[in-house]
């Protein structure tokens, strides 16, 4: 096993984390490719997540929209801002190829607004492309594992 | 004026709580009054249950609820549609928890009772204990009346109510107008956004004819589209109009342009869709075709509500279930063309996730909007929701009655349904 490998991927995938829930979104916007996709897809089977429903299928353009959406202030769902912690582990490097890292991880996150505590578990898969001695986001798929259920609003970014 | 009634008044009817321009806040709140809704609304009209594309083949299903009974609409080999109740005539189980997908029978999984996809009993496991006491002819899955328009199936607990082109009436042609969104391919259901809120299933229902809520609460969205999509969008002061079309339907246009889609085909082609004429063309499909799917993309510009339960909603087909009298699970079902240029599936889907679902743009400002609404009337039970705007200028059209695109014509309209149906 790449233990440096490992180490050097979950160090970036924490700090993603760490960035989203402390809503440092322009630095979070620099962590993609210019071509990155972050994907919530519904299906847990599906992998043309192109051609189906997700909950989210963004480039970069909506990425950018998501965030201003979230710090606008226009939006009863995400003023006041929903409070984020998300736990990260059990991470595994599924493999390389062509300077892409594939790693897959389990995510934890809590989330506080209003009145509420709720609770939204996923696996995480990332491909990171190899960009100097750090990486760059290409795909970033989130699959709740409640997925097929009914969900409530979601104001932040998962 | 003042009408009062008492929070708790055992005398009221459903007709003392709908007035021409206003509802009673129990109409919410009290869960009496949600299990009359119950069997004298939902167990007593014609209720969506699914579009005909969501089960397209022979053993195609899907399980749903009308009220709060789970169903099973199935096609079956001679390809009839058929919904039954999703409950073993044994001792009770569901025979189906799948959401969708397909099958030659249904077998309760609690003794193993296997039903054909009429739901007639096929068999049960060892019969021999049963001797001369069952007759498995009386013990079919019960089967509900069904009836289809234009791929949206129906179905209803009643058999002595009006046939359900009867109960459409004028909404029949706005269903047509609806389904050319297709494009001539057709329309496809390709999935949906499930979600639920803490509020009444009539919040919902008020929602779909709301132009007025749009500006603010979609502040954000409108914030987030190009220039000529916004300027669509801004219809609260344009010539749109509300319409009562009977039997508690209605329909808000908001972008009367786009009523039909398969007129003015020879105008020029909307900058924002040029990039995917394009990519149309660069396909081989010639120019009108090309007009037509471009035209069609963003859907219709008109939200038709069907009382109780559905919506064709601009590009996709909003239907709701009440779970409890302050709970209600909604879906939004996409719209693609079938078999259509995927380039153009591609739009209407990313489109539906702009705005649509639990990560959307507009959704979840919608859902907090309800959620107040439903908190907020839990102060001042003896007061009213007032449903007035737009009356001064409401005047009788050929289907019913017109208004401005932001009157709440369209909910007085649902609500006289409810007081009609309630009081039956």
């Amino acid at each position: 096993m790449n233990i440096e490998l490992l180490n050097h991927v979950s160090a970036f995938i924490w700090q993603e984390a760490d960035m989203l829930d402390h809503g440092e979104f322009d630095a979070w916007l620099n962590l993609w490719a210019d071509k990155g996709t972050y994907i919530i897809p519904i299906d847990p089977n599906e992998t043309d997540f192109e051609n189906t429903l997700n909950y989210a299928y963004d480039d970069h353009h909506m990425r950018q929209l998501r965030v201003q959406r979230l710090i606008g202030g226009e939006s009863i769902s995400t003023s006041p801002r929903a409070r984020t912690v998300r736990s990260l582990s059990r991470f595994r490097v599924l493999g390389e190829e062509d300077d892409v890292v594939t790693v897959r991880c389990a995510q934890n996150l809590r989330e506080f607004r209003k009145d509420v505590l709720k609770h939204y578990t996923a696996d995480l898969t990332f491909q990171l492309k190899r960009d100097g001695d750090s990486f760059r986001i290409q795909r970033k798929l989130i699959q709740l594992i409640n997925s097929t259920d009914t969900l409530a609003g979601i104001g932040y970014i998962l | 004026m003042t009408n009062l009634i008492e929070t708790v008044n055992l005398a009221a009817t459903p007709a003392d709580l709908v007035l021409h321009d206003r509802v009673h806040t129990s109409l919410y709140t009290d869960a009496r009054l949600f299990d009359e809704e119950l069997e004298k609304v939902f167990y007593s009209t014609w209720v969506w249950v699914a579009h005909a594309s969501e089960i397209p083949d022979n053993g195609s299903y899907k399980s749903t609820y009308i009220g709060k009974q789970p169903v099973i609409v199935v096609r079956d080999r001679k390809k009839d549609v058929h919904v039954l109740l999703n409950r073993c005539r044994h001792r009770g189980a569901t025979v189906c928890e799948h959401k969708k997908g397909k099958t030659n029978s249904f077998v309760c999984p609690y003794h193993g009772w296997s039903y054909a996809l009429d739901g007639s009993l096929r068999g049960v496991p060892h019969p021999e204990s049963y001797a001369d006491c069952l007759d498995k002819g009386e013990l079919p899955l019960v089967s509900l009346r069904v009836e289809q328009y234009n791929g949206m199936i129906f179905a209803t607990f009643k058999d002595d109510i009006e046939p359900l082109e009867d109960f459409l009436g004028a909404a029949k042609k706005w269903i047509d107008l609806f389904m050319k969104q297709g494009a001539g391919y057709g329309v496809k259901v390709s999935g949906e956004h499930r979600f639920r809120f803490p509020g009444n299933w009539k919040i919902q229902l008020e929602n779909t004819t709301d132009a007025y809520h749009f500006p603010l609460v979609h502040k954000s969205f409108l914030s987030s589209v190009d220039e000529q999509t916004l300027e669509l969008f801004d219809f609260v002061k344009g010539p749109g109009y509300v319409e009562d079309l009977g039997n508690g339907h209605s329909v808000m246009v908001m972008i009367p342009d786009l009523v039909d889609l398969e007129a003015d085909l020879d105008k020029p082609i909307p900058e924002r869709f040029e990039t995917l004429a394009q990519e149309l063309r660069d396909e081989g499909i010639d120019e009108q075709q090309v007009r037509r799917i471009v035209r069609a993309v963003g859907g219709s510009g008109f939200n038709l509500n069907l009382f109780p339960n559905v919506a064709c909603s601009m590009a996709f087909f909003r239907v709701l279930q009440p779970v409890s009298v302050t709970e209600t699970e909604i879906h939004h079902a996409v719209i693609t063309m079938d078999g259509g240029p995927a380039v153009a599936n591609r739009y209407r889907l990313r489109l539906h996730e702009h705005f649509q679902g639990p990560m959307g743009f507009g959704t979840p400002d919608d859902s907090e909007a309800w959620e107040r609404v439903q908190k907020g009337a839990q102060a001042g039970s003896d007061l009213w929701i007032m449903l007035n705007r737009g009356l001064p200028g409401e005047k009788p059209s050929e289907d019913g009655l017109v208004s401005d695109v932001s009157a709440e014509t369209g909910m007085r309209a649902a609500y006289q349904q409810w007081k009609k149906m309630m009081s039956a």
